[in-house]
C-alpha cells in the first residue's frame, strides 16, 4: 500500500549512513542464524518458528492485498487445504511429506482459480465479505468431513528424526533452519515480484482497476496470478505447520482468526512492503505472548484488545504500517 | 442425507425461520443504511449488536428492567457509539483505499470484542427471567413468544426505519446524500451531520435488535461474530443500500437456516446460507435489489 | 482509410437514452472533434468504443474489427488508448511510474520500460517531475500525465476526453501544441471531447457534434459551426466564430 512515503525518491543516503544500514542489516542476518543455537529453551525456539512462520503467511497475504490490493479475509483456506492434504495423503498412502507439501500447493492453487475466478468480479467489500462466506463453508465442512478426522482432526505417525520424512524430536531447532529457508524464498519471490513487470501490474490493479485495463492490463488475469501465488505460499505454510506440530484439526487451521490474524500482521508491519510481514510477525506476535503470561486467564483478550486498536489505528492514520513510519523517521 | 421432517416440524421450522428473519432484517437495515449513504461495510456491525445485548442484559442484571423496556437505553447508548465511530474513525477514511475502510471497522470490532471480554469475561449470560417466555400458539402452530415478540417489534422498528427514510424530510435529506453528495451539499444539506445521523440511526437500530435478542438468547462476547456475518450476507443478498431488500432477504436467510438444519443437518445450517448468497452474489452482484 | 466506425450505435439505460443511433467515421491521421453539450452522450461513446460498457445497439470496427463484446484491455491492446474526463492517474505510483506500467505492454523490461518512459514524459514536458508522486500534481499536469500513459501503449488513435477541463487557461496553448504534436510526430488519429470551442476549433479537421444523445452536425468546423442546429443547441448568440477557412491557428497545423 505505498503512500506517498514510499513514493517520492529522495537523494540516496550518504554513504557513511549506508554502510550502518548494512552492516546492521548484516548482524540482523548472523543473529537470525545463530538464533536457536543461541537460545536453546523450547519456548523461545517455538516462539521464534511461529514468528518466522507467520511472517511468510502474511507475506503470502500481502502479495494479494497489500501489492494487487485485494483483501481477502478467509485466506485460511488455503493454509489448511495445504496442511490437511499432506498430512491426509501421508496417512492414508504413506505419501512423503514433501511431496505431499507440492501436492497441497498445487491443490491449493487450484482452489484458489476456483474461488477468485467468480468472487473477483465482486468489487472491495463484496469481495471481502465473499471470501469471509467462503471461510466459514469450508471451516464447516472440514468439521463434518470425516474423511479428514472431523472434529478431531489427524494426528501424524511419529517416524525418526529425518529431514526426508520431515519431522524432528531431538533436534527441533531444524524445523527453525526449514521455516527460516522457507520464509528466505517466499520473500525473495516477493522481491522479484515488486520489481518486476508483474509487480507493477499488480500495483496498478490495486490502484486504478479501470485505469489499468485501459493500458491494456488484463485485470482478472493478474489478479489470478496474484491469487495463485498467495495460496501457493499459505499451503506450503500449512504443510510445515501439520509436520511441526504433528496434528492438526479444522479449529487450527481453518478458523476465521487466523485469516484475521494474517491481514492484522501485515497491515500493522505495512501492507505493499516487503518487510512489512516481517516487522509485522516479528512485533506483534510475542508482544501477544507477553500479554497472555501477564494478564493471565484474561491475557487472551488483552494481546485482542491491542491487536484491535492497532489495526484500527493504522488503517486510519498510518496505512503504510510500521515500516512507512520507519521510512518516515529515517528520512528526517 | 437428507431427512424429510414431518409437515408439522417443517411448517413450524419455516413459521421460526420467519420470525428469527424479521430479527436478521432489522440487524441488517442499519449496515444497509450506512452503505447507502457512504459506500463503507461496517465491518464492527455484529460487535455493535453485541453490545446491545450486553446494554439490555446490565440493565436487566443491574436494575431489574426487562430487555423489551430496556430498548429506547439500548438505542440510545448504541446511538451515541455510533456517532463516536463516525467522529474518530470513519469521516478520516471517507476517501481512504479499500484497505484502510475494511480495516478501520474490522478492527474496531476485534477491539470490542475483546473489551468485552476483558471487561465481563467470555461466560455466556442470559436473561434469565424474561417478561415474555413460554412457547404460543399461533395459527395452531407453536412459537416461542420471546422470539414472536422479538420478530414483531422488529418489524415495528423496521417498518418506522422505513416510514423515517422515505417520509421525514431528515429521511428525504439521508436519501439524497446517499444518492449524491454533491447534488446534497449544494441544496445545502450538511452531508457531514448526515453522515453522522446515520451512523447513529444504524447503530441505534442494532442496539435495539440486540433487546430484542437478548430476551431470548445467550449474551457473550463473541455472539457479534456469528450474527454480523449473517448481517453482511443478508445485506448482501437483499442489495447493499436497499433498506427493503434487508427485509425480504433476512427472512429468506431466516428460513434457509432453519429448513437446512432441518432437511440437513444443524451442522450445516450456515453452509446452505453462506452456499445460497455465494450464488445469488454471483450471479447478480448487487444483489436482490441494491444499487451497484 | 476509416480507421474507427461506429453505426447505428445506441446505448440506453434503462429509461434514458444516452446514444441514439450515432454514426460517423475517423480516418486515419484526422483529428475528430466530438462537441455536445454536457449529457450529449460522448464520454458514453468513448465508453462503449473502449469496452467499459456495451451499446444496447449497433456496431463499432476498428480497423475492420468489431470492438462490441471486447474488454477494455483487450481494445487497448489493438491499439486504441484514452484519457478519461475524470482523470485517473495511478495515485500512490510515481509520475514516470504511471507511464512505465504503460509501457511495459510492449517493453517487459523495467528499466527500459522506465526511459521509454521518460521519453513520452518529455513529450507532454513532464520529464522533471518523474519521481514525484502522481497525487501532488495538478490537474492540468494529471491530464498530461494520462495523455502520456495512454502514448506509452503505443496506440494508433487516441481518445481524449476533454483534456482542458479545469485546467489553468494559460496551459491551454501548449496543450494544443501538444495535441498537434501526437499527430504529427507520433502519428497517432486522435478522437477529441472538447467543451472549449476555441480548442476544438484550431485543432480538429473535422468536427461531429452530439445533442440530446444524437449526430446533428458531422463535416469541417467552419461548416458544423455555422449550422443551425448547432447553433441552436448550445453556442447561443453570443459566441464569435472565427471564420479561418482551415481552421489553422496553431503550429502543428490542420490543413491538408
Amino acid at each position: 500500500m505505498a503512500t506517498t512515503e514510499t513514493v517520492e525518491r529522495t537523494p540516496p543516503a550518504p554513504s557513511g549512513r549506508r554502510t550502518l544500514m548494512m552492516a546492521l542489516f548484516g548482524l540482523l542476518v548472523v543473529a537470525t542464524l545463530a538464533f536457536p543455537l543461541v537460545f536453546t529453551m523450547p519456548y523461545h525456539r517455538d516462539l521464534a518458528i511461529k514468528v518466522l512462520l507467520f511472517a511468510m503467511l502474511a507475506q503470502a497475504w500481502n502479495i494479494l492485498a497489500g501489492y494487487c490490493g485485494q483483501v481477502s479475509l478467509g485466506h485460511a483456506v488455503f493454509f489448511g487445504a495445504g496442511a490437511y492434504t499432506s498430512s491426509a495423503l501421508q496417512m492414508a498412502f504413506g505419501v512423503n511429506p514433501w511431496l505431499g507439501m507440492v501436492i497441497g500447493v498445487v491443490l491449493a492453487v487450484a482452489l484458489s482459480q476456483v474461488i477468485g475466478y467468480p468472487c473477483f468480479r465482486l468489487r472491495g467489500h463484496y469481495f471481502a465479505i465473499a471470501t469471509i462466506a467462503i471461510g466459514e463453508i469450508i471451516h464447516t465442512l472440514a468439521i463434518n468431513w470425516e474423511f479428514i478426522g472431523g472434529a478431531r482432526g489427524l494426528t501424524l505417525p511419529i517416524r525418526q528424526d529425518s529431514l526426508a520424512a520431515f519431522q524432528f524430536h531431538g533436534t527441533k531447532y531444524l524445523y527453525y533452519y526449514i521455516i527460516l529457508a522457507m520464509m528466505a524464498v517466499c520473500f525473495y519471490v516477493t522481491w522479484r515480484v515488486e520489481r518486476s513487470r508483474l509487480g507493477y501490474y499488480l500495483k496498478a490493479v490495486r490502484e486504478d482497476a479501470d485505469a489499468a485495463q485501459s493500458v491494456g492490463i488484463s485485470v482478472t488475469k493478474y489478479k489470478l496470478i496474484a491469487m495463485a501465488l498467495s495460496a501457493g505460499f499459505m499451503a506450503a505454510g500449512g504443510t510445515f505447520y501439520a509436520q511441526y506440530l504433528l496434528y492438526l484439526d479444522p479449529d487450527s487451521v481453518f478458523p476465521l482468526s487466523l485469516s484475521i490474524l494474517v491481514c492484522l500482521l501485515t497491515v500493522v508491519g505495512g501492507t505493499g512492503t516487503l518487510w512489512g510481514p516481517l516487522v509485522g510477525s516479528a512485533l506483534m506476535l510475542p508482544l501477544s505472548e507477553f500479554t497472555r503470561i501477564k494478564w493471565g486467564g484474561t491475557g487472551s483478550a488483552v494481546d485482542l484488545l491491542i491487536y484491535g486498536a492497532l489495526l484500527t489505528i493504522m488503517a486510519v492514520f498510518q496505512p503504510a504500517g510500521l515500516v512507512g513510519m520507519f521510512r518516515r523517521w529515517g528520512r528526517r | 442425507m437428507f431427512n424429510i421432517p414431518s409437515t408439522e416440524v417443517l411448517i413450524q421450522g419455516i413459521m421460526s425461520g420467519i420470525l428469527m428473519g424479521c430479527l436478521y432484517a432489522l440487524i441488517a437495515a442499519g449496515l444497509s443504511l450506512i452503505f447507502g449513504l457512504m459506500e463503507i461495510v461496517n465491518f464492527a456491525h455484529g460487535e455493535f449488536l453485541m453490545l446491545g445485548m450486553y446494554t439490555a442484559f446490565w440493565m436487566y442484571t443491574l436494575f431489574a428492567l426487562d430487555p423489551l423496556l430496556s430498548v429506547p437505553i439500548c438505542g440510545a447508548v448504541l446511538f451515541v457509539l455510533g456517532w463516536a465511530t463516525h467522529k474518530a474513525i470513519i469521516r478520516r477514511i471517507l476517501g481512504a483505499p479499500m484497505l484502510a475502510q475494511i480495516f478501520a471497522t474490522f478492527g474496531l470490532g476485534i477491539f470490542l470484542r475483546a473489551a468485552a471480554q476483558f471487561l465481563w469475561s467470555p461466560d455466556f449470560r442470559q436473561v434469565a427471567k424474561p417478561l415474555v417466555q413460554g412457547p404460543v400458539k399461533i395459527f395452531g402452530i407453536s412459537v416461542g413468544l420471546p422470539q414472536l415478540v422479538a420478530s414483531a417489534a422488529s418489524l415495528l422498528a423496521f417498518g418506522f426505519l422505513y416510514w423515517f427514510i422515505t417520509k421525514t424530510e431528515t429521511g428525504a435529506a439521508l436519501e439524497a446524500t446517499a444518492q449524491d453528495r454533491q447534488a446534497a451539499a449544494l441544496m445545502g444539506i450538511n452531508t457531514e451531520w448526515m453522515f453522522t445521523l446515520g451512523w447513529g440511526i444504524s447503530s441505534a437500530t442494532v442496539g435495539i435488535a440486540g433487546a430484542f435478542l437478548a430476551s431470548f438468547f445467550y449474551v457473550f462476547p463473541y455472539v457479534g461474530s456469528l450474527f454480523g456475518l449473517i448481517a453482511y450476507v443478508t445485506v448482501a443478498l437483499g442489495g447493499f443500500g436497499s433498506i427493503p431488500g434487508s427485509l425480504v432477504a433476512g427472512i429468506i436467510i431466516g428460513v434457509i437456516e432453519v429448513l437446512s438444519g432441518l432437511l440437513i443437518a444443524p451442522a450445516y445450517k450456515y453452509v446452505a446460507v453462506f452456499l445460497i448468497y455465494l450464488i445469488v452474489v454471483l450471479i447478480r452482484p448487487q444483489g436482490l435489489f441494491g444499487k451497484f | 482509410m476509416a480507421l474507427l466506425t461506429l453505426e447505428g450505435v445506441t446505448k440506453r439505460f434503462g429509461g434514458l437514452v444516452a446514444n441514439n443511433n450515432v454514426s460517423f467515421t475517423v480516418e486515419e491521421g484526422e483529428i475528430l472533434g466530438l462537441i455536445g453539450p454536457n449529457g450529449a452522450g460522448k464520454s458514453t461513446l468513448f465508453e462503449q468504443i473502449t469496452g467499459f460498457y456495451p451499446p444496447t445497439a449497433g456496431r463499432i470496427t476498428f480497423r475492420g474489427q468489431e470492438l462490441v463484446g471486447l474488454r477494455p484491455d483487450q481494445v487497448n491492446r489493438l491499439g486504441i488508448g484514452r484519457t478519461f474526463q475524470k482523470v485517473r492517474p495511478f495515485l500512490g505510483m510515481t509520475v514516470v511510474e504511471n507511464v512505465m506500467v504503460a509501457a511495459m505492454q510492449h517493453t517487459h523490461d523495467p528499466a527500459k520500460a522506465r526511459r521509454e518512459a521518460v521519453g513520452y514524459l518529455e513529450i507532454v514536458e513532464l520529464a522533471e517531475k518523474r519521481d514525484v508522486g502522481a497525487r501532488n500534481l495538478s490537474i492540468g499536469e494529471r491530464k498530461r500525465l494520462e495523455m502520456a500513459r495512454a502514448m506509452a501503449t503505443k496506440p494508433s488513435l487516441l481518445l481524449l476526453d476533454e483534456v482542458t477541463g479545469g485546467v489553468d487557461q494559460r496551459t491551454i496553448p501548449t496543450l494544443l501544441q501538444l495535441i498537434g504534436r501526437l499527430r504529427t510526430q507520433q502519428g497517432l488519429t486522435l478522437v477529441v471531447i472538447e467543451h472549449n470551442m476555441r480548442v476544438i476549433m484550431s485543432v480538429s479537421d473535422r468536427i461531429v457534434a452530439l445533442h440530446l444523445g444524437e449526430v446533428i452536425a458531422d463535416g469541417p468546423p467552419s461548416a458544423v459551426v455555422q449550422e443551425r442546429r448547432v447553433i441552436e443547441a448550445y453556442l447561443g448568440d453570443a459566441f464569435v466564430v472565427p471564420t479561418v477557412g482551415d481552421g489553422t491557428g496553431f503550429a502543428g497545423g490542420t490543413g491538408r
